[in-house]
Protein backbone atom coordinates (compact mmCIF):
# COMPACT_ATOMS: atom_id res chain seq x y z
CA UNK A 1 0.00 0.00 0.00
CA UNK A 2 1.64 3.45 -1.30
CA UNK A 3 1.35 6.18 1.62
CA UNK A 4 0.83 9.43 0.45
CA UNK A 5 3.73 11.39 2.40
CA UNK A 6 2.32 14.53 1.38
CA UNK A 7 -1.34 14.16 2.77
CA UNK A 8 -1.03 16.65 5.51
CA UNK A 9 0.98 19.11 3.55
CA UNK A 10 -2.23 20.69 2.36
CA UNK A 11 -3.42 22.76 4.67
CA UNK A 12 -7.47 21.37 4.62
CA UNK A 13 -5.93 18.08 6.31
CA UNK A 14 -3.27 19.82 8.51
CA UNK A 15 -5.81 21.66 9.95
CA UNK A 16 -7.92 18.91 11.85
CA UNK A 17 -4.46 17.22 12.43
CA UNK A 18 -3.11 20.16 14.43
CA UNK A 19 -6.60 20.43 16.15
CA UNK A 20 -6.31 16.63 17.11
CA UNK A 21 -2.45 17.28 18.41
CA UNK A 22 -2.50 20.40 20.29
CA UNK A 23 -4.19 19.21 23.53
CA UNK A 24 -1.77 15.87 23.46
CA UNK A 25 1.36 18.44 23.27
CA UNK A 26 -0.24 21.23 25.95
CA UNK A 27 -0.59 18.55 27.94
CA UNK A 28 2.34 16.30 28.26
CA UNK A 29 3.86 20.27 27.98
CA UNK A 30 2.56 21.19 31.38
CA UNK A 31 3.10 17.77 33.33
CA UNK A 32 6.94 18.00 32.16
CA UNK A 33 6.81 21.95 33.36
CA UNK A 34 5.46 21.22 36.92
CA UNK A 35 7.88 17.87 37.05
CA UNK A 36 10.94 19.81 35.92
CA UNK A 37 10.31 23.47 38.10
CA UNK A 38 9.86 20.66 40.69
CA UNK A 39 13.31 19.08 40.24
CA UNK A 40 15.06 22.42 39.54
CA UNK A 41 13.96 24.02 42.62
CA UNK A 42 13.44 21.37 45.60
CA UNK A 43 15.70 18.22 44.33
CA UNK A 44 18.41 19.81 42.92
CA UNK A 45 20.68 20.97 44.93
CA UNK A 46 22.62 24.48 45.54
CA UNK A 47 25.50 25.14 43.77
CA UNK A 48 28.44 25.65 45.57
CA UNK A 49 30.06 28.82 44.16
CA UNK A 50 26.55 29.84 42.79
CA UNK A 51 24.18 29.25 45.54
CA UNK A 52 20.25 29.24 44.72
CA UNK A 53 21.09 31.61 41.78
CA UNK A 54 22.14 29.40 39.81
CA UNK A 55 18.54 27.75 39.61
CA UNK A 56 17.50 30.54 36.95
CA UNK A 57 19.42 28.40 34.33
CA UNK A 58 16.56 26.01 33.99
CA UNK A 59 14.71 28.61 32.38
CA UNK A 60 17.30 30.34 30.82
CA UNK A 61 19.14 27.42 29.15
CA UNK A 62 16.07 25.93 27.43
CA UNK A 63 15.00 29.27 26.26
CA UNK A 64 18.28 30.14 24.57
CA UNK A 65 18.36 26.57 22.85
CA UNK A 66 15.25 27.10 21.71
CA UNK A 67 15.23 30.23 20.45
CA UNK A 68 18.01 29.65 18.15
CA UNK A 69 16.69 26.23 16.82
CA UNK A 70 13.35 28.05 15.97
CA UNK A 71 15.12 30.60 13.88
CA UNK A 72 16.59 27.47 11.91
CA UNK A 73 13.45 25.75 11.94
CA UNK A 74 11.53 28.88 10.74
CA UNK A 75 14.24 29.49 8.20
CA UNK A 76 14.31 25.77 6.95
CA UNK A 77 10.19 26.24 6.38
CA UNK A 78 10.97 29.67 4.47
CA UNK A 79 13.08 27.81 2.13
CA UNK A 80 10.20 25.10 1.65
CA UNK A 81 8.22 27.53 1.24
CA UNK A 82 10.03 29.43 -1.54
CA UNK A 83 11.56 26.68 -3.54
CA UNK A 84 8.21 24.29 -4.01
CA UNK A 85 5.88 26.65 -3.27
CA UNK A 86 3.69 25.36 -0.42
CA UNK A 87 1.02 27.21 1.37
CA UNK A 88 1.35 25.73 4.54
CA UNK A 89 5.78 25.72 4.50
CA UNK A 90 5.14 29.86 4.32
CA UNK A 91 2.17 29.58 7.11
CA UNK A 92 4.57 27.49 9.90
CA UNK A 93 7.54 29.50 9.09
CA UNK A 94 4.83 32.73 9.96
CA UNK A 95 3.49 30.86 13.28
CA UNK A 96 7.18 30.00 14.22
CA UNK A 97 8.23 33.53 14.81
CA UNK A 98 6.46 34.82 17.64
CA UNK A 99 7.20 31.99 19.77
CA UNK A 100 11.16 32.39 18.61
CA UNK A 101 11.21 35.95 19.37
CA UNK A 102 9.33 35.03 23.28
CA UNK A 103 12.48 32.53 23.56
CA UNK A 104 14.94 35.04 22.69
CA UNK A 105 13.25 37.55 24.71
CA UNK A 106 12.96 34.96 27.72
CA UNK A 107 16.85 34.50 27.87
CA UNK A 108 18.01 37.85 27.81
CA UNK A 109 15.58 38.40 30.61
CA UNK A 110 16.93 35.94 32.98
CA UNK A 111 20.25 36.59 31.68
CA UNK A 112 19.90 39.54 33.20
CA UNK A 113 18.37 38.33 35.93
CA UNK A 114 21.20 35.57 36.61
CA UNK A 115 23.96 38.65 35.64
CA UNK A 116 23.57 40.71 38.15
CA UNK A 117 24.04 38.60 41.47
CA UNK A 118 26.41 37.00 39.76
CA UNK A 119 28.60 39.73 37.62
CA UNK A 120 27.23 42.79 39.30
CA UNK A 121 25.85 43.90 36.18
CA UNK A 122 22.60 43.86 34.30
CA UNK A 123 24.26 43.94 31.04
CA UNK A 124 27.66 42.52 29.95
CA UNK A 125 28.82 42.68 26.26
CA UNK A 126 29.48 39.12 26.16
CA UNK A 127 29.59 37.69 23.10
CA UNK A 128 26.69 34.91 23.76
CA UNK A 129 24.10 37.97 25.30
CA UNK A 130 25.37 40.23 21.88
CA UNK A 131 24.24 37.46 19.53
CA UNK A 132 21.12 36.54 20.71
CA UNK A 133 20.17 40.24 21.28
CA UNK A 134 20.60 40.30 17.62
CA UNK A 135 19.11 37.06 17.36
CA UNK A 136 15.65 38.96 18.43
CA UNK A 137 16.31 42.02 16.21
CA UNK A 138 16.02 39.39 12.94
CA UNK A 139 12.88 37.97 14.61
CA UNK A 140 11.17 41.24 14.81
CA UNK A 141 12.86 42.32 11.35
CA UNK A 142 10.86 39.02 9.72
CA UNK A 143 7.72 39.58 11.72
CA UNK A 144 7.74 43.87 10.72
CA UNK A 145 8.53 42.78 7.29
CA UNK A 146 5.76 40.15 6.92
CA UNK A 147 3.39 42.31 8.70
CA UNK A 148 3.83 45.36 6.30
CA UNK A 149 3.16 43.42 2.99
CA UNK A 150 -0.26 43.30 2.70
CA UNK A 151 -0.22 40.65 0.00
CA UNK A 152 -0.22 37.23 1.75
CA UNK A 153 1.63 36.03 -1.30
CA UNK A 154 4.20 38.85 -1.34
CA UNK A 155 4.80 38.97 2.15
CA UNK A 156 5.20 34.72 2.33
CA UNK A 157 7.95 34.53 -0.52
CA UNK A 158 10.19 37.98 0.90
CA UNK A 159 10.04 37.17 4.59
CA UNK A 160 11.47 33.64 3.54
CA UNK A 161 13.64 35.35 1.72
CA UNK A 162 14.98 37.35 4.76
CA UNK A 163 14.69 34.54 6.87
CA UNK A 164 17.37 32.71 4.78
CA UNK A 165 19.94 35.53 4.21
CA UNK A 166 19.58 35.94 7.79
CA UNK A 167 20.47 32.33 8.62
CA UNK A 168 23.35 32.79 6.14
CA UNK A 169 24.58 35.34 7.90
CA UNK A 170 24.18 34.04 12.03
CA UNK A 171 27.23 32.12 11.73
CA UNK A 172 29.06 35.01 10.73
CA UNK A 173 27.47 37.34 13.29
CA UNK A 174 28.03 35.00 16.11
CA UNK A 175 32.10 34.26 15.21
CA UNK A 176 32.70 38.24 14.77
CA UNK A 177 30.72 38.78 17.62
CA UNK A 178 32.88 36.56 19.83
CA UNK A 179 36.45 38.07 18.22
CA UNK A 180 35.19 41.16 18.43
CA UNK A 181 34.75 40.63 22.46
CA UNK A 182 37.69 38.23 23.18
CA UNK A 183 39.53 41.60 21.83
CA UNK A 184 38.21 43.71 24.22
CA UNK A 185 38.14 41.50 27.38
CA UNK A 186 38.88 38.21 29.08
CA UNK A 187 36.38 35.31 29.11
CA UNK A 188 33.53 35.91 31.95
CA UNK A 189 32.17 33.32 34.26
CA UNK A 190 31.80 30.03 32.25
CA UNK A 191 29.38 27.31 33.76
CA UNK A 192 30.98 24.18 32.96
CA UNK A 193 28.38 21.77 31.83
CA UNK A 194 30.42 18.61 32.23
CA UNK A 195 30.50 18.38 36.13
CA UNK A 196 26.16 18.75 36.68
CA UNK A 197 24.78 17.57 39.32
CA UNK A 198 22.66 14.43 38.00
CA UNK A 199 19.21 16.51 39.07
CA UNK A 200 20.29 19.45 37.80
CA UNK A 201 20.56 17.53 34.23
CA UNK A 202 17.41 15.94 35.12
CA UNK A 203 15.52 19.43 35.48
CA UNK A 204 17.16 20.63 32.59
CA UNK A 205 16.59 18.15 29.98
CA UNK A 206 13.13 17.58 31.65
CA UNK A 207 11.98 21.83 30.85
CA UNK A 208 13.89 21.64 27.57
CA UNK A 209 11.00 19.31 26.46
CA UNK A 210 8.77 20.85 28.31
CA UNK A 211 9.56 24.33 26.64
CA UNK A 212 9.73 21.64 22.85
CA UNK A 213 6.35 20.54 23.65
CA UNK A 214 5.11 23.92 24.44
CA UNK A 215 6.61 25.62 21.39
CA UNK A 216 5.25 22.62 18.53
CA UNK A 217 1.51 23.38 20.78
CA UNK A 218 1.76 26.79 20.44
CA UNK A 219 2.63 27.02 16.88
CA UNK A 220 0.25 24.27 15.94
CA UNK A 221 -2.50 26.59 17.06
CA UNK A 222 -1.28 29.63 15.62
CA UNK A 223 -1.22 27.90 12.25
CA UNK A 224 -4.66 26.83 12.69
CA UNK A 225 -5.89 30.57 13.27
CA UNK A 226 -3.37 31.23 10.15
CA UNK A 227 -5.36 29.10 8.12
CA UNK A 228 -8.82 29.62 9.14
CA UNK A 229 -7.91 33.46 8.28
CA UNK A 230 -5.99 32.82 4.95
CA UNK A 231 -8.66 30.44 3.79
CA UNK A 232 -11.61 31.56 4.68
CA UNK A 233 -13.91 32.01 1.61
CA UNK A 234 -13.33 28.52 0.87
CA UNK A 235 -16.08 25.95 1.33
CA UNK A 236 -14.02 23.62 3.48
CA UNK A 237 -13.96 26.54 6.19
CA UNK A 238 -17.44 27.58 6.38
CA UNK A 239 -18.51 23.95 6.58
CA UNK A 240 -16.04 23.29 10.11
CA UNK A 241 -18.12 22.48 12.60
CA UNK A 242 -16.65 25.13 14.40
CA UNK A 243 -17.05 27.69 11.70
CA UNK A 244 -20.92 27.15 11.28
CA UNK A 245 -22.01 27.94 15.04
CA UNK B 1 22.98 47.87 -33.39
CA UNK B 2 26.24 47.78 -30.67
CA UNK B 3 27.26 44.31 -29.21
CA UNK B 4 26.51 44.36 -25.17
CA UNK B 5 28.82 42.58 -23.76
CA UNK B 6 28.65 42.07 -19.45
CA UNK B 7 31.16 44.49 -18.46
CA UNK B 8 29.43 46.84 -21.52
CA UNK B 9 26.25 46.57 -19.60
CA UNK B 10 27.70 46.96 -16.27
CA UNK B 11 29.46 49.95 -17.33
CA UNK B 12 26.12 51.14 -18.92
CA UNK B 13 23.89 51.04 -15.67
CA UNK B 14 26.92 52.37 -13.79
CA UNK B 15 27.02 55.57 -16.24
CA UNK B 16 23.05 55.75 -16.37
CA UNK B 17 22.78 55.77 -12.44
CA UNK B 18 25.40 58.69 -12.06
CA UNK B 19 24.24 60.83 -14.82
CA UNK B 20 20.63 60.34 -13.14
CA UNK B 21 22.26 60.91 -9.48
CA UNK B 22 24.25 64.12 -10.98
CA UNK B 23 21.14 65.66 -12.14
CA UNK B 24 19.56 65.38 -8.49
CA UNK B 25 22.87 67.18 -7.05
CA UNK B 26 21.19 67.76 -3.74
CA UNK B 27 20.25 64.39 -2.95
CA UNK B 28 23.61 62.68 -2.69
CA UNK B 29 24.84 66.31 -0.84
CA UNK B 30 21.71 65.54 2.17
CA UNK B 31 23.60 61.92 2.64
CA UNK B 32 27.14 63.91 2.92
CA UNK B 33 25.75 66.50 5.34
CA UNK B 34 24.17 64.27 7.37
CA UNK B 35 27.30 62.04 8.27
CA UNK B 36 29.29 65.60 9.03
CA UNK B 37 26.32 66.40 11.27
CA UNK B 38 26.14 62.72 13.09
CA UNK B 39 29.74 62.68 13.49
CA UNK B 40 29.98 66.09 14.73
CA UNK B 41 26.93 65.94 17.10
CA UNK B 42 29.47 63.20 19.26
CA UNK B 43 31.54 65.65 20.83
CA UNK B 44 28.74 67.75 22.23
CA UNK B 45 27.31 64.97 23.35
CA UNK B 46 30.25 62.97 25.47
CA UNK B 47 32.01 66.15 25.95
CA UNK B 48 35.33 67.74 24.57
CA UNK B 49 38.03 65.60 26.00
CA UNK B 50 40.72 64.48 23.30
CA UNK B 51 41.53 61.44 24.73
CA UNK B 52 38.15 59.81 24.75
CA UNK B 53 37.00 61.53 21.20
CA UNK B 54 40.32 59.93 19.93
CA UNK B 55 39.39 56.68 21.45
CA UNK B 56 36.02 56.64 20.03
CA UNK B 57 36.93 58.52 16.67
CA UNK B 58 36.73 55.08 14.48
CA UNK B 59 33.63 53.86 16.33
CA UNK B 60 31.81 57.31 15.83
CA UNK B 61 32.82 57.35 11.90
CA UNK B 62 31.75 53.72 11.26
CA UNK B 63 28.36 54.17 12.70
CA UNK B 64 27.74 57.42 11.38
CA UNK B 65 29.05 55.76 7.86
CA UNK B 66 26.05 53.32 8.59
CA UNK B 67 23.61 55.08 9.00
CA UNK B 68 23.78 57.68 6.46
CA UNK B 69 24.22 54.42 3.68
CA UNK B 70 20.80 53.70 5.29
CA UNK B 71 19.02 56.77 4.40
CA UNK B 72 19.92 56.65 0.64
CA UNK B 73 19.04 53.30 0.53
CA UNK B 74 15.36 53.74 -0.29
CA UNK B 75 15.93 55.36 -3.80
CA UNK B 76 18.00 52.67 -4.64
CA UNK B 77 15.10 51.08 -6.99
CA UNK B 78 11.97 53.58 -5.67
CA UNK B 79 12.54 56.07 -8.50
CA UNK B 80 13.13 53.00 -11.17
CA UNK B 81 10.33 51.31 -9.87
CA UNK B 82 7.67 53.95 -9.93
CA UNK B 83 8.56 55.21 -13.64
CA UNK B 84 8.46 51.77 -14.59
CA UNK B 85 12.36 51.46 -15.39
CA UNK B 86 12.60 48.72 -13.09
CA UNK B 87 10.08 46.55 -14.88
CA UNK B 88 11.75 47.20 -18.26
CA UNK B 89 15.35 45.83 -16.70
CA UNK B 90 13.47 42.59 -15.69
CA UNK B 91 12.08 41.74 -18.92
CA UNK B 92 15.56 42.70 -20.71
CA UNK B 93 17.42 39.68 -21.78
CA UNK B 94 20.26 40.22 -19.63
CA UNK B 95 20.85 38.82 -16.70
CA UNK B 96 19.42 40.77 -13.79
CA UNK B 97 22.01 40.20 -11.40
CA UNK B 98 24.41 42.47 -13.58
CA UNK B 99 21.98 45.11 -13.27
CA UNK B 100 21.72 44.87 -9.77
CA UNK B 101 24.93 45.04 -9.46
CA UNK B 102 25.74 48.17 -12.00
CA UNK B 103 23.04 49.79 -9.44
CA UNK B 104 24.15 48.75 -6.27
CA UNK B 105 28.53 49.84 -7.86
CA UNK B 106 26.84 53.50 -9.08
CA UNK B 107 24.75 53.81 -5.27
CA UNK B 108 28.05 53.17 -3.72
CA UNK B 109 29.90 55.63 -5.88
CA UNK B 110 27.02 58.16 -4.89
CA UNK B 111 26.86 57.22 -1.34
CA UNK B 112 29.86 55.50 0.01
CA UNK B 113 33.03 57.03 -1.44
CA UNK B 114 32.04 60.59 -0.75
CA UNK B 115 31.92 59.79 2.78
CA UNK B 116 35.09 57.67 2.68
CA UNK B 117 36.43 61.09 1.04
CA UNK B 118 35.03 63.00 4.16
CA UNK B 119 36.47 60.77 6.51
CA UNK B 120 39.93 62.05 6.91
CA UNK B 121 38.65 65.53 7.30
CA UNK B 122 36.54 64.40 10.27
CA UNK B 123 38.94 61.75 11.75
CA UNK B 124 41.24 64.59 12.32
CA UNK B 125 38.79 66.95 14.04
CA UNK B 126 38.57 63.92 16.49
CA UNK B 127 42.28 64.39 16.71
CA UNK B 128 43.00 60.86 15.17
CA UNK B 129 46.87 59.84 14.40
CA UNK B 130 48.03 59.61 10.86
CA UNK B 131 48.60 55.69 11.11
CA UNK B 132 45.07 54.95 12.69
CA UNK B 133 43.53 57.41 9.62
CA UNK B 134 45.21 55.85 7.55
CA UNK B 135 43.64 51.56 8.05
CA UNK B 136 40.49 54.25 8.92
CA UNK B 137 40.12 55.25 5.38
CA UNK B 138 41.11 51.25 4.22
CA UNK B 139 38.27 49.89 6.38
CA UNK B 140 35.67 52.54 5.08
CA UNK B 141 36.36 51.76 1.36
CA UNK B 142 36.14 47.47 2.04
CA UNK B 143 33.37 47.95 4.23
CA UNK B 144 31.05 50.69 2.40
CA UNK B 145 30.46 48.48 -0.51
CA UNK B 146 29.40 45.08 1.21
CA UNK B 147 27.00 47.91 3.29
CA UNK B 148 25.62 49.11 -0.16
CA UNK B 149 25.24 45.37 -1.21
CA UNK B 150 23.57 44.08 2.28
CA UNK B 151 21.34 47.16 2.07
CA UNK B 152 20.21 46.22 -1.82
CA UNK B 153 18.28 43.23 -0.02
CA UNK B 154 16.52 45.05 1.95
CA UNK B 155 15.78 47.64 -0.39
CA UNK B 156 14.50 45.46 -2.73
CA UNK B 157 12.29 43.41 -0.18
CA UNK B 158 10.61 46.67 1.27
CA UNK B 159 9.98 48.33 -2.29
CA UNK B 160 7.11 50.13 -2.70
CA UNK B 161 5.56 49.71 1.07
CA UNK B 162 4.35 52.00 3.28
CA UNK B 163 7.12 53.17 5.72
CA UNK B 164 9.35 51.49 3.91
CA UNK B 165 12.66 53.33 5.52
CA UNK B 166 11.88 52.46 8.96
CA UNK B 167 11.36 49.29 7.95
CA UNK B 168 14.61 49.07 5.88
CA UNK B 169 16.69 49.91 8.88
CA UNK B 170 14.98 47.36 10.91
CA UNK B 171 16.08 44.68 8.45
CA UNK B 172 19.63 46.19 7.61
CA UNK B 173 21.06 46.73 10.33
CA UNK B 174 21.73 43.94 12.37
CA UNK B 175 22.76 42.23 8.85
CA UNK B 176 25.60 44.81 9.02
CA UNK B 177 27.07 44.13 12.13
CA UNK B 178 30.19 41.87 11.27
CA UNK B 179 31.21 45.22 8.96
CA UNK B 180 30.85 47.63 11.84
CA UNK B 181 32.88 45.24 13.77
CA UNK B 182 35.73 44.54 11.38
CA UNK B 183 35.92 48.28 10.44
CA UNK B 184 35.90 49.30 13.64
CA UNK B 185 38.62 46.81 14.89
CA UNK B 186 40.99 47.22 12.36
CA UNK B 187 41.28 50.64 13.52
CA UNK B 188 41.43 49.57 17.10
CA UNK B 189 44.10 47.04 16.60
CA UNK B 190 46.62 49.23 15.19
CA UNK B 191 46.22 51.78 17.54
CA UNK B 192 46.83 49.23 20.30
CA UNK B 193 50.60 48.39 18.36
CA UNK B 194 48.46 45.62 16.53
CA UNK B 195 48.89 45.16 13.02
CA UNK B 196 45.18 45.29 10.76
CA UNK B 197 45.82 42.46 8.65
CA UNK B 198 43.58 39.62 9.81
CA UNK B 199 40.39 42.34 9.96
CA UNK B 200 41.39 43.72 7.23
CA UNK B 201 41.54 40.36 5.40
CA UNK B 202 37.84 39.26 6.98
CA UNK B 203 36.53 42.46 5.59
CA UNK B 204 37.73 42.12 2.75
CA UNK B 205 36.43 38.16 2.28
CA UNK B 206 33.10 39.87 3.75
CA UNK B 207 33.37 42.17 0.37
CA UNK B 208 34.25 39.22 -2.12
CA UNK B 209 31.62 37.19 -0.21
CA UNK B 210 28.76 39.60 -0.52
CA UNK B 211 29.72 40.49 -4.65
CA UNK B 212 29.28 37.19 -5.13
CA UNK B 213 25.58 36.23 -3.15
CA UNK B 214 24.43 39.88 -2.95
CA UNK B 215 23.50 40.73 -6.55
CA UNK B 216 21.60 37.43 -6.68
CA UNK B 217 19.49 37.48 -3.83
CA UNK B 218 18.71 41.40 -4.34
CA UNK B 219 17.45 40.02 -8.17
CA UNK B 220 15.46 37.31 -6.50
CA UNK B 221 14.22 39.84 -4.06
CA UNK B 222 13.17 41.99 -7.16
CA UNK B 223 11.40 39.69 -8.32
CA UNK B 224 8.93 38.49 -5.52
CA UNK B 225 8.83 42.38 -5.31
CA UNK B 226 7.44 42.66 -8.28
CA UNK B 227 5.37 39.91 -9.51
Amino acid sequence: MAINWFKYSAPTTFYGLAGKLIPWFAASSAILFVAGLYIGFAVAPADYQQGEFYRIIFIHVPASILSMFLYLVMAGYAALGLIFNTRLSAMMATAIAPTGALFAFISLWTGALWGKPMWGAWWVWDARLTSELILLFLYLGFIALHASIDDPRRADRASALLAIVGSVNVPIIYFSVKWWNTLHQGSTIKFSGTSMHVAMQQAMFTVLAACWLYAIAVVLARVRSIILERERNTTWINELPEVRS
Amino acid sequence: MKKSSLFGLLALVIRRDLVLAMRRRADVLTTLIFFVMVVSLFPLGVGPEMDMLRKMAAGVLWVAALLSSMLSLGRLFSADYLDGTLEQMMLAPQSLSVLVLGKMAAHWMVSGLPLVLMAPVLGLQFDMPAEALGVLIISLLFGTPVLSMIGAIGAALTLGLRGGGVLLSLLVLPLCIPVLIFGTGAVEAVSTGLSATSHLSLLGALLVFALVFTPWVTAQALRISME
